[in-house]
């Protein structure tokens, strides 16, 4: 079983984007499950959503307490909320951010993690030029898959297609596309 | 066909497929999602000429239900917490008037202090009501049981109430196997009303009874739901012959056969128990567990015969009876009424506190050395409690208990479980 | 043979009666084919002025719809009296659910019949002032709000009746009740309360709204068939005199509910799409007390001390509706 965590911020897109990547596991046989850790939240207030995949039938219902991969939709979320309880040591992180890990000032913190599983992701940018929203979660989505290889392009794609049919799901697609090939890019680096 | 869907849309879809004639909703989260795909069904024309109201409450919802219902059409409405309390009154009449109404209930806790997380309080407030009661473990189940229930209903003339983990269920996406119309056709026959409001026909529904009778006409209520208990497991079988799926019966055992331990649970958290008897089991520990899925009628005797081999029996739920304890452990002792052996009773997942493997594995174990006091109220904080106790003790007017305890516990926004 | 022709002028009145009156123009009432609705035998008191409103009601709702009435009855005397199982005196299709839910049952039954594509069944919703102003109010607004096909009549006898007279919020001031007593510096039910639920229903912008009483026959009967011939939510407001609750003679039912309406005090209108379009001119205005003084509710208001500040206000009361629709205006329509 893997399991992702993502944490932004209400209006982040943060439950779709583990709704998305639960049917790009489904289109590729996978059972899985994506789950809001919802409150009673507004826009702009912390929140967190949980996708489990599995090759068996998912039974368990408790929140994901020990993720193999961390998305972190805001990066103003770092000093606020414990991100990373329970992350694996073998475990990938994803930011949201233009700025390095050392930049953000937790470089020294990740270093107990693997270094090919760790990326930041200039999502918010690569949004507002594909899609003219400031919505980070489909590029997020496209780095994960370029980091982990959990999920294909081609599955998330399709996932996209099916939530949001024409133009706007096609520019969702160009950013996470664009966000995959640069993740990849980095990681051969 | 398998989908990858929300599990309130998959209800919604299966709701669909049994083709209601009138829907009554009034939102109250969790169950929104579920009226709102049913509103935009019905406004596409998807439903042919069924009737989609808005009402100004769940009492309102209800009633309008039980008009609706009372004139022959297939009735559906859903509801949840504080809704369900409001439209009380309307759901003891529905079944007083054996009105074969499908109401899902997304289960949510009760307040003050407003809460909107999972538990079972909400539909347990009504499980004298006389309306059947099934609890679903998964999304593929709720799906299932919302075709077995319009069927069960007409049958017996009752009205059934699906109930499902709010949020756990509702708004997790999960694979569904959402059947064809045909399929659901041939397993739900067309709505025959067994008395109708018709002028050509007149009759007089809903008269005031007295001693003389009143007794007589509660324990026929009792008798169909008895009916219902015969009924139930026949459905089950009729529908894995046409759908290929173990969906409702009365109960259902997992790894029960030689279990020295069972846990007996309603709803989503068989899931997780599920997983955790498994783990235990590599570790050599004779444990099982098992679902009731039918809560309303009480399945004593199917019950009584999962549980009578065990040495010793935990009934872990959501509902809590404050100043007694559990509200299902009650109904367990009376299944297992002149057999001797341990009952524990864990009260968990009050308000939506995660039910984690960690908590149940440690609970577990010492019920299995017999350590466990009667009634168990999982990860309880004790430390706050206590203060809290203390507090009152000595300036008893401190304010009240939810302010009090969350100024103890501080942000909880943080908090994944 | 010579003969001569003789006119009554008072034909389909209560001296003459309608045996002179053409057929179509009788009242419902006075024809054979009426339905009994509300059959006799039910166990009412006497002299129950709700009993009689419900049957002209329903009766004339009948004639107008060719008998095709679904009638949902809130809980309350009209439901108890009517319904001592396995005896009913209804002769319609006739379901009660609930006090407080009449409205949203009714709108129940007529999503149903619309699913049912039956557009010629017709759905009334009924109940006391309780069940209308006060518990069932939520509903009735919802009812209105969604224009649901479905008239509401309440039948107002200004008081919970059923439960031992009790005050509701159609209790007029100084009125006395079980919770309203004539004792202390404001005897009785308070000036000042109340609410005005036929105004409350103009509000909702409802296709047809309109007040009767049980003292004017053809004009009720009239109003609840032209109420069948809208689509949408109607609302009735019927004064209907209790004799228990008001202490008045059982004989005085409809002398009482004519003389409110000659003193002011309930103003008889119709209105259409939230606007008032034809009100019932009194032709004679009688003083408040003519109307106060036989019933014993307002007993204190009268004898040895009396209280003639407190009459005077409910003069001032049935003035201002006076005023307000005007009822005594020159050249308003006669009835």
């Amino acid at each position: 079983m893997f399991q992702v965590r993502i944490h932004g911020r209400g209006g982040q897109g943060v439950v779709s984007a583990a709704e998305l990547l639960s049917v790009a596991a489904f289109k590729e046989n996978k059972h899985a499950q994506a789950v809001p850790n919802f409150g009673s939240e507004r826009m702009g207030a912390p929140v967190m959503a949980f996708c489990r995949v599995s090759d068996k039938p998912i039974r368990l219902r408790e929140p994901v307490m020990e993720p193999d991969a961390l998305i972190i939709q805001d990066p103003t979320l770092l000093n606020q909320v414990d991100l990373f309880h329970g992350l694996s040591e073998k475990g990938y992180i994803l930011i949201n951010s233009t700025k390095s890990f050392h930049e953000l000032g937790i470089e020294e913190f990740v270093t107990k993690f693997p270094k090919d599983h760790l990326t930041t992701i200039k999502a918010t940018d690569l949004a507002l030029q594909h899609v003219g929203r400031p919505v980070p979660n489909a590029p997020m989505l496209g780095g994960l898959a370029a980091l982990t290889g959990v999920f294909t392009l081609e599955a998330l794609a399709e996932a996209i297609r099916e939530k949001f049919p024409g133009q706007v799901g096609e520019a969702n697609i160009a950013a996470i596309t664009e966000a995959y090939e640069s993740t990849k890019s980095i990681m051969n680096n | 066909m398998l989908q990858q869907v929300e599990g309130s849309h998959g209800i919604a879809e299966a709701v669909a497929l049994c083709r209601p004639e009138v829907i009554s909703a009034y939102p109250i989260t969790p169950q929104t999602h579920i009226v709102e795909d049913l509103g935009a069904m019905v406004k596409r024309g998807d439903l042919g000429n069924a009737r989609f109201m808005t009402v100004e409450s769940e009492f309102g919802a209800m009633s309008a239900a039980i008009g609706s219902s009372a004139t022959g059409a297939r009735t559906y409405t859903a509801t949840s917490s504080q809704g369900m309390l409001f439209m009380a009154e309307a759901v003891y009449n529905a079944s007083g008037l054996g009105l074969p109404i499908v109401m899902t209930v997304g289960n949510r806790a009760i307040g003050a202090p407003i809460n909107i997380w999972n538990d079972h309080t909400d539909s347990m407030s009504m499980r004298d009501s006389g309306w059947i009661q099934l609890y679903a473990q998964s999304n593929q189940e709720a799906l299932d049981l919302h075709i077995q229930a319009f069927r069960l209903a007409e049958a017996v003339s009752c009205p059934v109430m699906v109930c499902v983990d709010g949020f756990i269920l509702t708004h997790a996406y999960e694979r569904v196997d959402i059947p064809e119309q045909k399929q659901v056709d041939e397993y739900l026959p067309s709505f025959q009303p067994r008395q109708v409001l018709d002028p050509n026909r007149p009759i007089s529904i809903g008269a005031m009874v007295g001693p003389e009778a009143f007794t007589e006409v509660r324990y026929l209520e009792h008798h169909k739901q008895l009916e219902a208990l015969k009924i139930i497991p026949t459905l089950q079988k009729e529908f894995h012959e046409k759908f290929g799926r173990d969906s409702g019966g009365l109960v259902s055992g997992y790894r029960t056969e030689d279990a020295d331990t069972l846990i007996v649970a309603l709803g989503s958290v068989n899931g997780t128990i599920q997983d955790v008897v498994d783990e235990m089991r590599e570790d050599g520990v004779l444990i099982g567990s098992v679902s009731i899925c039918s809560f309303r009628p009480f399945p004593l005797a199917a019950l009584r015969e999962v549980l009578k081999k065990a040495k010793r029996v935990i009934m872990l739920e959501k509902s809590f009876a404050v100043g007694l304890g559990g509200v299902v452990d009650p109904n367990i002792r009376m299944t297992l009424r002149g057999i001797s052996k341990p009952i524990y009773n864990i009260i968990a997942g009050l308000g939506g506190r995660a039910i984690t493997k960690k908590s149940l594995h440690e609970v577990f174990d010492k019920a299995i050395k017999d350590e466990l006091e009667g009634t168990h109220f999982l990860d309880l904080q004790w430390d706050i409690v206590n203060k809290e106790i203390e507090r009152e003790k000595q300036q008893p007017r401190s304010g009240p208990i939810a302010e009090n305890i969350l100024r103890d516990i501080g942000s909880v926004a943080s908090d994944i479980a | 043979m010579i003969t001569q022709r003789v006119k009554f002028y008072q034909t389909d009145t209560f001296t003459a009666g309608s045996r002179l009156v053409d057929m179509e123009s009788r009242s419902v009432q006075a024809n054979m084919e009426r339905t009994n609705s509300l059959n006799s035998g039910h166990r009412a008191c006497q002299g129950c002025g709700e009993a009689l409103g419900a049957r002209y009601a329903i009766d004339a709702a009948m004639h107008a719809t060719d008998n095709k009435i679904i009638a949902v009855n809130a809980t309350g005397c009209l439901e108890v009296f009517s319904t001592p199982y396995p005896e009913t005196s209804w002769q319609i299709a006739w379901i009660h659910s609930l006090f407080g839910n009449a409205a949203a049952v009714a709108s129940g039954v007529a999503e149903a019949l619309a699913v049912k594509g039956d557009t010629e069944t017709r759905v009334i919703a009924q109940g006391g002032d309780g069940g209308t102003t006060d518990i069932g109010f939520g509903c009735l607004s919802g009812m209105f709000e969604r224009n649901d096909d479905v008239l509401y009549i309440c039948y107002d006898n200004q008081g919970y009746m059923n439960t031992g007279v009790q005050r509701s919020s159609a209790t007029p001031p100084t009125a006395r009740t079980a919770t309203t007593m004539p004792v202390g510096p404001e005897p009785g039910n308070v000036f000042g309360t109340g609410k005005d639920v036929p105004r409350i229903a103009m509000a909702h912008d409802i296709p047809y709204v309109a007040t009767a009483t049980v003292a004017n026959l053809k004009d009720l009967e009239a109003k609840v068939k032209k109420a069948m011939s809208f689509r949408g939510a109607r609302y009735i407001h019927i004064f209907v005199p209790c004799p228990l609750g008001w202490g008045s003679q059982t004989y005085d039912t409809i002398r009482l509910a004519r003389l409110v309406v000659e003193c002011g005090l309930f103003p008889l209108y119709e209105a259409e799409y939230g606007e008032v379009i034809r009100v019932i001119p009194i032709r004679r205005q009688v003083p408040v007390e003519e109307y106060l003084k036989p019933q014993r509710r307002f007993a204190h208001l009268f004898g040895k001390k009396g209280n003639p500040e407190t009459i005077a206000k409910l003069q001032v009361m049935a003035d201002k509706n006076i005023q307000k629709y005007g009822l005594l205006k020159k050249g308003g329509e006669d009835e």
